[in-house]
């Protein structure tokens, strides 16, 4: 696709602080290049404010190679914006036409609080994994890789699971801001391991619990998690962490 | 762990809505092929003898109260948890997501559960109510009918009777509409929600879902119709 420059509207959510309330500014940038990334826009339209001293727009990164999941940006009515499968970080202006209008808001649920400007709290879903989404083992030589047979579908519906980055997009889609897809890959890429197996039970039941005290919603399999989902976590890992969890909570002995 | 903490947790809600709304797909199928019979062009003999049957013998009539039971848990569940869902985003989108992640009446649930239950205050008024509850609340006499020396309740002409009025008719077709799309969302989700993650049968009851979310309502709007056109 051919390079074009073209000069956007951007219709940004600022907010001082967790306990003022926001609202949209509108800004425009211009000679935006198209082989830009979205961030890099955004950096672009910071300098701007900086030098026109203004408080730049705070909002997450990291890698910015699509991995780690920092960023967030909930743009044009969709997180991480208009491409499937896609980070914020790697989404270039070529999605974008001169002209356009873009509005760029934070995560919205009450269990993502709004720190400043796009940037959110997301320290919740660190507490789900606290609560039990993870092995128990003692440390010592690795083991060698061939000594626990895996079945090849389970090790690669397990990986499908463990590509979840944790950026919390199902959330920010969900009507009801429900962490179910997220959690759901946390408990299945464990549960489908026999590595998985000893804390399956106190797993799900623990985490779900946590899930719950965050203040995220309940699940009503309308699927938008699943069609915003940057690493195309699968809906159907919500429905196994239901069996596990209907399995675990009949069978539990406390 | 205790069954008030599984029940009360936000997949345990869920587990009580995809049970109950099961056990109430189950009683759609007894309710649709029992009305078919007004179809068997006996001038309702059947149908009489047929809704007799489901008055007046016990097996039917303590299935009733289990299904009174699930009707409740469903729809005070259901109000619960669309208000608490609800309640998990304080501030809204500027832009909103909308059909683009999924389909409306996936995320209209609430208020396609509140419009069937608006329907159903109706349809146990004009039919239920009159005939087990005698008297209480009925808008004609309901009159009876001698098959073989024994009397029924003529709910046939009861049936005849309602449906003269063009604006019932509507209102029973925006039911059964409105109970299409609860369906197309809730028959596979239900089945989600009770754990069955295996692709082959998710593919398998999304089909049999919509099948049957077209097939049943459309059968429940056709009585109606055919009472209103008399075509029995």
């Amino acid at each position: 696709m051919e390079h074009y420059s073209m000069n956007l509207n951007l219709k940004v959510w600022r907010q001082k602080n967790n306990s003022e309330k926001g609202g949209f500014k509108m800004y425009r940038v211009e000679n935006i290049s198209s082989e830009m990334s979205f961030l890099e826009m955004f950096d672009v339209l910071n300098e701007q404010l900086v030098h026109g001293g203004e408080e730049p727009i705070a909002f997450d990164h990291d890698c910015r190679e699509g991995i780690c999941g920092t960023c967030s940006m909930y743009i044009n009515g969709k997180p991480h914006g208009p491409w499937q499968a896609n980070t914020t970080c790697q989404l270039h202006m070529r999605a974008f036409k001169d002209g356009d209008t873009i509005v760029v808001e934070p995560w919205r649920a009450g269990a993502f609080p709004v720190i400043k400007d796009l940037m959110v709290d997301r320290s919740a879903f660190d507490r789900i994994i606290q609560a039990g989404g993870y092995i128990s083992v003692n440390t010592g030589n690795a083991v060698d890789g061939n000594a626990i047979p895996i079945a090849k579908d389970k090790a690669d519906a397990s990986f499908a699971a463990a590509m979840c980055i944790g950026c919390g997009a199902c959330v920010a889609a969900c009507k009801n801001s429900s962490a179910m897809l997220f959690l759901s890959a946390k408990v299945s890429h464990l549960a489908l391991l026999p590595q998985g197996e000893p804390e399956r039970k106190s797993r799900v039941l623990d985490m779900v619990a946590q899930m719950d005290k965050e203040g995220f919603g309940a699940c009503t399999n309308t699927g938008a998690c699943e069609a915003t989902c940057p690493k195309e976590i699968s809906l159907s890992n919500i429905a196994r962490l239901n069996q596990e969890y209907l399995v675990a909570s009949l069978t539990a002995n406390k | 762990m205790t069954w008030k903490q599984v029940f009360t947790s936000s997949i345990g809600k869920k587990l009580v809505m995809g049970f109950t709304g099961i056990f109430l797909i189950l009683f759609l199928i007894v309710h649709v092929g029992l009305n078919a019979t007004i179809w068997a062009n006996d001038d309702g003999e059947m149908f009489n003898k047929a809704a007799h049957f489901m008055g007046a013998t016990v097996v039917p009539r303590v299935l009733e109260v289990g299904l009174f039971l699930g009707f409740f848990l469903h729809i005070i569940q259901g109000f619960m948890l669309t208000a608490q869902n609800k309640s998990k985003r304080p501030v809204g989108y500027a832009v909103d997501y909308g059909n683009n992640g999924s389909k409306w009446y996936s995320r209209s649930m609430g208020i396609l559960g509140t419009l069937v239950l608006l329907f159903l205050i109706m349809h146990i008024y004009h039919f239920w109510t009159p005939s087990r509850l005698g008297g209480w609340f009925q808008i004609h006499e309901l009159t009876t009918v001698t098959y073989n020396g024994q009397e029924y309740h003529n709910l046939f002409n009861e049936m005849k009777m309602v449906f003269t009025n063009p604006l019932i008719v509507v209102l029973y077709i925006l039911g059964c509409l409105s109970l299409a799309y609860h369906l197309a969302h809730g028959f596979q989700s239900a089945f989600r929600t009770l754990g069955v993650h295996n692709k082959r049968y998710n593919n398998m009851l999304t089909g049999i879902g919509y099948g049957f979310s077209i097939i049943v309502p459309l059968a429940f709007a056709m009585m109606p119709v055919s009472f209103y056109f008399n075509w029995i």
